[in-house]
């Protein structure tokens, strides 16, 4: 007998030293893991690799791109809402229904990106009602009136030709799903910018009156166009450690230098200023200088001071909110037919 | 509240007849029958399909990356399974 | 000819009408996919129009063209169905409008396929295809909306109770219907509105819906003698052309 309970105390000890050597090793082996994964990561990166959505990824990582796809859906929806602002007044029925198809395809990018921030596991919902809160950012250009139907040309030639400028590179960025969605998005929007440049060409060579409306229009959206592209990159402090994981392939100012350079050349084309008077040809840099952005102006836009931030964020918050009943009938008679069935 | 939100599908899309239903991306709905109709709106508003299939995105079981390794790599070894493993003497063709 | 003028400028201004009303959703939608497809319904609208219209303008043949007609005729000129003019009120409100018209479009659409004008005929078909598609959709809200929660189906039943009055004039006919019926060319409206009310009655029954007795059916569109919304949506639909006459965009 006391034999017995002797090899059972032995046998206990040896238990729970096994366990606590497990236990060790299994979380020894966590930290060199972590080091050890983020290696590969890298070296999957470095190597163009694309990651999916249940591949290992730094937290940071992850984050950043929730961060980053939430924000890109949220302009696309609300930078519905500018150019929604002149279906109604659209001058003729092609002009009609080129809007709404275009002003269409932004709700569907809007739905692309937000499935792409799905498969980081950012619930979409949850993620809306962040904008509605303002605690999520969206592009601040969107936070500008569009007073004259020149706006619907300026907004497709320069806020699309940005925004493109903007894509282009993220189709090859380093997660899968949203490079993907920005295959399809960039696809769909050099129609937009086309049809933006059509208008404002169309009133830059039209009468007076439509010349004035095409340069007052530009006047108003060059310099927050310029704002799109972010701060200065000696202030954008996370920009370093995305072209590391190739979420970012190019700097803020470099996109907007390419910009500058060509929209400079289109404007010149069908005559009209740009309204920036430091604006001239570098012969050694073979690129334009130009002036300095009113960062202060940026930054209160971005901050929710803008013209129209509190209208944007009504007007999709007053959708949602008004739409509650419609989605939630629509899930009750989902459940009705599905017992229904059950039953049967 | 947000139970009452409408589960999310993916969607997969038949781009002409004679190719797999290719996966696209994914959308809300109610019920399938909307899903597909979204998915028609959505996805395929410059006619990129000939069908579609969706399918609740919680009733898709996934492989693990982590047992990639032990899942894909033992095929990777099988270089047999594919023809150009063989040797074909000169003048043979149609092979 | 003076008539086919008239009955195609009907159909369009339904068109135009409606989908200038379901346009003015495209922002708003109760969430990002139903958003999506109601646009999809106002661009396939405002196709029809533009088609209709061009028609219409080459048939009247005295050099307006379609955005001529679109835009600088005045209320009184306009021939659509006051149903259409209704403004959208909430998601019910849109989508039993909606629900009404698809299920008269398509069966007209079926029978104006095989009319004795081919430009008529071309377009009923291609547009038959849509409004398939419309009905379809209109009609599974329905169901859900009349089916769903306590809320909507009130909120439903009361739209239904609001728009039943404008539905007779779905099948107002006269003499312009009468010569182009002999013709061959229109489509006899009595042969429709049975094919409307067994599908509304269809859909109905799945939904809880009652259609509500109508004591005095309104009507007068095809005769340009409208509601007061109209105005105002013209007034906004024709502001460019109105300020600024006689320019390109
Ligand atoms: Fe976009
Ligand atoms: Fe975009
Ligand atoms: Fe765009």
């Amino acid at each position: 007998m006391t034999d017995f309970s002797g090899l059972l105390k032995r046998l206990t000890l040896l238990f729970v030293r096994k366990v606590v050597h497990l236990y060790k090793s299994f979380s020894s082996m966590k930290e060199m893991d972590i080091a050890e994964l983020e290696r590969r990561f890298q070296e999957k990166i470095d190597k163009e690799i694309k990651i999916e959505p249940n591949d290992w990824m730094p937290e940071q990582y992850r984050k950043t791109l929730i961060r980053q796809i939430s924000q890109h859906a949220h302009s696309e929806i609300v930078g519905m809402l500018p150019e929604g602002n002149w279906i109604t007044r659209a001058p003729n029925l092609r002009r009609k229904a080129v809007l709404l198809a275009k002003v269409q395809d932004e709700a569907g990018h809007g739905l692309y990106l937000y499935s792409a921030a799905e498969t980081l596991g950012a619930d979409r919902e949850q993620t809306i009602d962040d904008l509605h809160s303002g605690k999520a950012k969206y592009s601040s250009i969107f936070n500008y009136p569009t007073m004259t139907w020149a706006d619907m040309g300026t907004i497709g030639w320069l806020v699309d030709g940005a925004a493109i400028m903007n894509q282009v590179p993220l189709c090859r960025c380093s997660y899968g799903p949203y490079a993907r969605a920005m295959v399809r998005v960039c696809k769909e929007e050099s129609f937009h910018q086309r049809q933006g440049f059509e208008i404002v060409s169309k009133l830059a060579n039209g009468s007076p009156e439509q010349k004035a409306m095409a340069q007052d229009s530009l006047n108003r959206w060059w310099w927050p166009a310029l704002m799109m592209f972010g701060p200065n990159d000696d202030h954008s402090p996370n920009s370093a450690l995305s072209m590391k994981w190739k979420i970012k392939r190019s700097t803020n100012d470099e996109l907007r230098q390419q910009f500058v350079d060509i929209t400079v050349k289109q404007a010149e084309m069908i005559g009209l200023t740009i309204p920036d008077k430091d604006l001239k040809w570098n012969e050694e840099r073979q690129s334009y200088d130009f002036g300095e952005i009113n960062w202060e102006e940026f930054n209160q836009v971005i901050s929710g001071n803008g013209p129209c931030n509190k209208e944007r964020v009504d007007a999709r918050r007053n959708a949602k909110e008004n739409g509650a009943w419609v989605r939630e009938a629509a899930m009750a008679h989902a459940e009705k037919r599905r017992s229904r069935k059950e039953r049967a | 509240m947000s139970n009452k939100e409408w589960p999310l599908f993916e969607v997969f899309i038949r781009s002409k007849q004679g190719l797999n239903h290719k996966h696209v991306g994914s959308l809300r709905a109610a019920d399938p029958d909307m899903a597909i109709e979204n998915a028609r709106d959505v996805y395929t508003r410059r006619s990129e399909g000939v069908s579609i299939w969706v399918v609740e995105s919680k009733l898709i079981t996934a492989s693990d990356p982590k047992e990639a390794d032990s899942l894909f790599e033992p095929a990777d070894s099988k270089v047999y399974r594919h023809p150009t493993f063989y040797d074909v003497p000169d003048g043979i063709s149609h092979m | 000819m003076k008539e086919l003028f008239e009955y195609t400028l009907r159909m369009a201004d339904d068109s135009l009408i409606l989908g200038h009303r379901v346009s003015e959703w495209c922002g708003h939608g109760p969430i990002l996919e139903e958003d999506i497809a109601l646009t999809n319904i106002a661009l396939d609208l405002v196709g029809q129009a533009t088609n209709l219209l061009e028609y219409a303008a080459v048939t009247e043949g005295s050099g307006r063209s379609a955005d001529d007609l679109a835009f600088l005729r005045f209320d009184r000129d306009f021939r659509n169905l006051l149903l259409v003019e209704q403004k959208n009120g909430d998601f019910a409100v849109t989508l039993t409008r909606q629900f009404f018209f698809d299920a008269f479009r398509k069966p007209f659409f079926e029978a104006l396929a095989q009319s004795k004008d081919e430009q008529l005929a071309a377009i009923a078909e291609k547009s038959l295809k849509e409004t398939k598609y419309h009905l379809k959709h209109s009609s599974e809200w329905m169901i859900r909306l009349g089916d769903g929660t306590e809320e909507s189906h009130a909120r439903v039943q009361q739209a239904v109770n609001d728009l039943a009055r404008f539905t007779e004039e779905l099948f107002y006919m006269d003499e312009v219907d009468q010569k182009l019926i002999s013709e061959g060319i229109a489509v006899d409206l009595n042969t429709i509105k049975p094919i409307w009310k067994a599908h509304v009655d269809e859909v109905f029954a799945e939904a809880n819906l009652e259609m509500p007795e109508i004591k005095w059916p309104q009507k007068g569109g095809r005769q340009g003698m409208h509601s007061e919304h109209l105005g105002y949506l013209l007034a906004e639909m024709q502001f460019m052309q109105r300020a600024y006459p006689g320019m390109e965009w």
